[in-house]
């Protein structure tokens, strides 16, 4: 039976690391994710978990530590939010490219400037081509669910994994939560014995050796094969984590997609506010729904493309901006998968929305809807590049 | 999703709003209920305005925006209601509690045109006489608990019983101060 | 070598090099020959040679060996790379370079 609680999202986090009990943590501070290594550090200090907790002096220095230990043969954890994760940008690109399988969680936060708090998924999409396969999660449940399912998936194609949540909006937030008994935690997560490692007697290696051009490339298209082979073990990860506790998981959530005309494409928690929009315009007869898209990275090309098949207009929702003068990263994402199935019925604009906090409400998310039912009726995309709920 | 209950609380950062609707979440978590607590998060300091909110239901509520048509409005701190728009989108067959020694009929007129129920209670007073110490958080509670029914009083009781029992252990003679400011404030609310 | 050599050679496919190209054993620099990198070689003289073993820490190759008995060895002309360090450290003009 599941343990019915009520916890925040960084308390979930915090509770499944807990249950998971990874060999080293290190963290440094930074709003909203500073909770989780604050939880997690009472966790230490009550003897709950044996992980090693670092304190280090920057979030460079937290991923370095992950690092070293990771490939000393350790598990290794940590947190960050917004700049924290910029911070860290140049050692996530070395534990990617080392292949080691860290795990971190972010509760994602807009970039400065203006100097900002509140969420958007500036910070995630930002190091979106550092190697990290990346999770984003709607609620509490599914931070947590995706964070006991993360090690699983990475240790699987040796990649770190990125476990995202809307910081303040599910990390701050109380909620209903179903947690799973440490012991079904722990024969789920297993144990870590990698083949190779630093500490491995009788075997000396080096790791992050210099790569002259005649191994870069061979090097870096072996790490692209493991991301392209984790869509796969994110699905069994996903179906085994359903067997064990009902709740089943994909590289996207389809939400009345059977018959839906317009559709939205979009990642976290506004996705649940969405539900709630389309449920009410289902209940005036409109055929919309929602693509949730949990695997940013790996990007769910196929299951978009075919969810997209039998709509006829659909818009990508970017809780970010590109700033190229065209369209936001999943935007981006979607079209180049449209293009590669010579898929060009349905017809699509983008949203840059919820950045730095705006709000999205449930009737933010029916004015898209009302632009889409445009689109379709007319045939006329007009602008493909549009900011939601901006004063103008 | 029909049943559901949507209360936005208004207090000044350090007078424990956050901490009231996180509690309130507690308790409707407790007697069963799904949850959801959370504050509107700035850069708040002592004495700002702050603002919280909860929605209550029998099944999970998928939606992560704020409140703006709340069901009911809690006021931790009376002079808010001359700073802050605090009846903005209350629906007229909700209500507002506001910690004031005042009539509610005396407060009316200062809450732009709100037709609905207007109540008090002095939680300031309450918590002084049964804390020695102003923390209007546990009346606060009690009386947007008794006014809305979101949690049934008899569960209300018990649960933070329980809940102050397990809180203070080290410190038992503050629980029957807390549970005396928790049973008058649902007594002495007005309106 | 080690029993990953094959897939660190210089012609390994993608499919076979090692993961993130992680290097197993030690000291596997010792078979990569940089003698035909030079232009000019050091040769010693023997009878000028007082064994004062100060060329041997100056050499940034350590292609003076230094043998059981204390005495230096001849250059490892598969490693030295002609930097001339060695002969400018030879307080006897016992080491010239030579084409």
């Amino acid at each position: 039976m599941a343990i019915r609680e009520r916890l925040s999202g960084n308390e979930a986090i915090a509770f499944a690391m807990k249950q998971i009990n990874p060999d080293v943590m290190g963290a440094f501070p930074i709003t909203p994710s500073t909770e989780i290594p604050q939880y997690f550090a009472a966790y230490v200090d009550n003897g709950q978990v044996d992980t090693e907790f670092i304190a280090v002096e920057s979030e460079h220095s937290a991923m370095s530590t992950c690092i070293g230990a990771q490939a000393a043969g350790a598990r290794a954890v940590s947190a960050t939010s917004s700049c924290g994760l910029c911070y860290m940008t140049e050692m996530l690109y070395i534990a990617a490219s080392d292949r080691l399988p860290i795990t971190l969680a972010v509760s994602c936060r807009a970039l400065s400037g203006p100097i900002n708090i509140n969420n958007d998924h500036s910070d995630a999409m930002g190091v979106r081509d550092a190697g990290w396969i990346m999770l984003f999660a709607e609620t509490n449940q599914e931070a947590y669910d995706n964070f006991l399912q993360a090690m699983r998936i990475g240790e699987a194609v040796n990649l770190p994994v990125m476990i995202c949540q809307d910081g303040f909006i599910t990390s701050h937030a109380i909620e209903n939560i179903d947690l799973v008994e440490d012991d079904k935690v722990k024969s789920f997560v297993g144990e870590w014995h990698p083949e190779h490692y630093l500490l491995k007697k009788g075997e000396s290696m080096s790791m992050g050796a210099y790569a002259t051009p005649v191994y870069y490339m061979e090097t870096k298209r072996s790490q692209a094969q493991a991301m392209i082979d984790a869509k796969d073990v994110i699905k069994k990860v996903g179906a085994e984590f359903g067997e064990m506790t009902g709740r089943t998981y994909g590289l996207i959530e389809k939400y009345m997609m059977d018959d839906a005309e317009e559709a939205i494409i979009i990642i976290g928690s506004s996705a649940g506010t969405a539900k709630e929009a389309i449920n009410e315009l289902r209940a005036q007869g409109k055929k919309v729904g929602m693509i949730k898209v949990r695997s940013f990275h790996p990007f769910p090309t196929e299951e978009i493309v075919d969810a997209l098949k039998n709509v006829k207009a659909f818009a990508t929702m970017d809780k970010d901006d590109s700033f190229n003068g065209h369209c936001g990263p999943m935007h981006a994402e979607v079209s180049a998968a449209l293009m590669a199935a010579r898929e060009f019925g349905p017809l699509g604009i983008n949203y840059i929305y919820g950045l730095g906090g705006r709000d999205v409400k449930v009737e933010s998310i029916e004015k898209v809807f009302a632009e889409l039912e445009k689109i379709a009726a007319t045939g006329e995309l007009g602008e493909t590049y549009r900011y939601l709920e901006v004063r103008e | 999703m029909k049943d559901i209950v949507e209360i936005r609380w208004h207090g000044r950062g350090g007078q424990g709003a956050k901490t009231a609707s996180l509690l309130l979440a507690d308790a409707a978590f407790n007697t069963g209920k799904y949850v959801q607590g959370f504050p509107e998060y700035g850069p708040e300091r002592m004495g700002a305005p702050i603002t919280a909110y909860n929605r209550i239901s029998s099944e999970r509520c998928t939606v992560h925006s704020n409140i703006y048509d709340p069901d009911y409005v809690v006021v931790v701190d009376e002079s808010l209601i001359q700073a802050v728009d605090v009846t903005a989108g209350l629906k007229e067959n909700g209500a507002i509690v506001i910690n004031s020694g005042a009539d509610p009929e005396e407060l009316r007129p200062m809450l732009k045109g709100f037709k609905g129920r207007v109540c008090t209670i002095d939680a300031n007073k309450i918590s002084e006489e049964e804390l020695g110490k102003v923390f209007p958080n546990t009346p606060m509670l009690a009386a947007i608990v008794k006014v809305s029914g979101v949690v049934e009083v008899d569960e209300f009781v018990k649960d933070m019983e329980a809940s102050f029992k397990h809180k203070f252990a080290s410190k038992p003679q503050v629980i029957d101060g807390n549970m005396r400011a928790l049973k008058r404030s649902m007594e002495e609310v007005k309106g | 070598m080690s029993k990953y050599e094959k897939n660190t050679a210089p012609d390994v496919k993608w499919q076979d090099i090692t993961l993130a190209a992680d290097v197993f054993e030690g000291g596997t620099s010792a078979a990569i020959e940089t003698g035909d990198w030079r232009t000019i070689k050091p040769v010693i003289d023997w009878d000028k040679c007082k064994q004062c073993l100060l060329c041997a820490p100056a050499c940034p190759d350590m292609s003076i060996p230094v043998m059981a008995d204390g005495k230096r060895g001849d250059f490892d002309y598969f490693f030295c790379k002609g930097c001339g360090i060695c002969a400018n450290a030879c307080p006897f003009g016992a080491i010239t370079m030579v084409k």
